[in-house]
């Protein structure tokens, strides 16, 4: 354990970048969720059917082979754009950028579904409420529909939450140095990938047990009002 | 403008239609409701009553027709695939806010309390200051009875209880006139009758209002006219003595035996 304290400064830095790049990434996930929801929701049929064949694509492919379908597919299309208009030469991607793109994307198909039965699961008669006391649209979707909304949501959101920050690991395949990519570098470095994957175990621990401490405080907070069975 | 004569009717329906894919719902209705009317809709289930509440403040559009409140008409205009759609969206919900509707199911917002409930739309849509909209609600809450729940939410007080704070969100907002939606169909016998009480005292205050109902003793006792619906048309209507007592009708005749056995 003495070699885990010592590399503390490499694995703490990892451990920010995977705190960054999960919050990033779910911001990313909730708003693709959001305008996927409305998509599918919407009584126009090419919304509907773009809505669909994204939610069913990356529901029905692999996290890992997504991953790196968008990180170097994507790169490679940026750099045959490029050479084809003649305005960029090579330019490689952020990895940074390129997991948040990635992870917020498949992410953003499971928020989908998420927000979709969340919405479907307020009663009509609570938004024609809004509508019959002369609210307008956006003011019957901030006030009624949203904090409705959000209590049907959050069991699923947790789930997918917990799910996004363990899929945050994938991208140490990209190179992007995270934690489980810089404590493999220095178990390897020291010979005991062992004891630095236990404490990449323990952190990722910490980091889901603080979320949920987070998640029951909305979980309170949005369901005033109504009997728990 | 400032002095409203007699003449103006606070609603006016005009040869209003609507179908549901085949079935024509409503077949050329007209209803006028001056200033003080109580109307009750009676009719089958069917018969299209809530869907003539529904087309008056447009939570369902009408295929064809026109609403006037206060004299001011709805203006009604077709999108490019012919379906009928209101040619100014503002003018809508500004004058939805003067026509205060009540639910079978209350509606109330399950996330705010019975006072919240009643200061949302103040607040929100009439603009009201947070201490001049608390007052009012609390003004309109005592007037239900509601006034010692108000900080409830809704999951936690009855039918009844829920209905009659249901009629005072709709109430504070001073509407020009009054729906309700067979209001006391979704509640338990013994609630029926807080609020018809409520109603009643509403009817006595001069409020302008429209009743969607089955409870033909409130049409009988507190309207100043009924309306009978058969098939998406009017069969038969006027002053409760005249309809109750002495009923042209044949099928209103049926209806009254109906309901009554």
């Amino acid at each position: 354990m003495d070699s885990v304290w010592e590399y503390r400064g490499l694995l703490l830095q990892g451990t920010i970048v995977t705190v960054q790049l999960a919050l990033a990434s779910l911001a990313l996930s909730v708003l693709l969720g959001l305008i996927g929801a409305s998509a599918k929701l919407a009584t126009n049929t090419t919304s509907r059917g773009v809505a669909n064949a994204y939610t069913t694509l990356v529901r029905g492919v692999p996290d890992l082979v997504l991953m790196m379908l968008l990180f170097y597919g994507g790169q490679q299309i940026v750099n045959d754009l490029g050479s084809a208009t003649g305005l960029w030469d090579y330019v490689e991607i952020n990895q940074f950028i390129a997991g948040v793109w990635s992870i917020g994307f498949v992410f953003g198909a499971y928020m989908t579904e998420t927000f979709r039965g969340a919405i479907l699961a307020i009663p009509r008669g609570q938004i024609e409420a809004g509508i019959s006391c002369g609210m307008a649209p956006l003011l019957i979707f901030r006030r009624i529909t949203w904090p409705q909304m959000v209590r049907h949501a959050l069991p699923s959101f947790t789930n997918n939450w917990l799910v996004l920050i363990k899929a945050t690991a994938l991208v140490s395949v990209i190179g992007l140095h995270d934690l489980v990519w810089n404590a493999s570098t220095a178990g390897r470095s020291v010979r005991e990938p062992f004891t630095f994957m236990f404490a990449v175990l323990i952190i990722y621990l910490i980091l889901t047990a603080c979320s949920d401490v987070g998640l029951r405080w909305l979980d309170r907070r949005y369901n005033v009002g109504v009997d728990r069975a | 403008m400032t002095h409203p004569s007699e003449t103006v009717l606070a609603l006016k329906v005009e040869d209003m239609h609507k179908r549901f894919g085949e079935v024509e719902v409503l077949k050329g209705v007209h209803l006028d409701a001056a200033v003080g009317d109580v109307i009750s809709l009676l009719g089958a289930s069917g018969s299209g009553k809530s869907t003539l509440l529904r087309c008056i403040n447009l939570l369902e559009t009408p295929d064809s027709g026109t609403v006037s409140v206060h004299g001011e008409t709805i203006g009604m205009t077709t999108d490019k695939t012919g379906q009928p759609v209101p040619s100014d969206m503002s003018q809508v919900i500004r004058l939805r806010s003067r026509l205060g509707m009540v639910f079978q199911s209350f509606n109330l917002w399950q996330h705010m309390t019975v006072l919240e409930n009643v200061t949302e739309a103040l607040v929100q849509v009439l603009k009201m200051s947070k201490p001049d909209a608390l007052d009012r609600a609390r003004a309109t809450l005592d007037k239900v009875g509601m006034f010692d729940r108000q900080d409830y939410y809704p999951a936690h007080i009855s039918g009844g209880q829920q209905q009659r704070a249901a009629i005072a969100r709709a109430l504070a907002m001073e509407p020009e006139v009054m729906l309700f939606d067979e209001p006391t169909s979704a509640l338990d016998p013994e609630l029926v009758g807080e609020v018809l009480k409520v109603m009643r005292a509403l009817a006595d205050e001069g409020r302008t209002m429209i009743v969607v109902t089955h409870e033909i003793g409130f049409a009988r006792d507190v309207s100043n006219k009924v309306i009978f619906l058969h098939e998406g048309a009017i069969e038969s209507q006027g002053a409760p003595a005249q309809m109750f007592g002495n009923p042209e009708s044949e099928r209103f005749r049926q209806f009254l035996s109906n309901a009554l056995h």
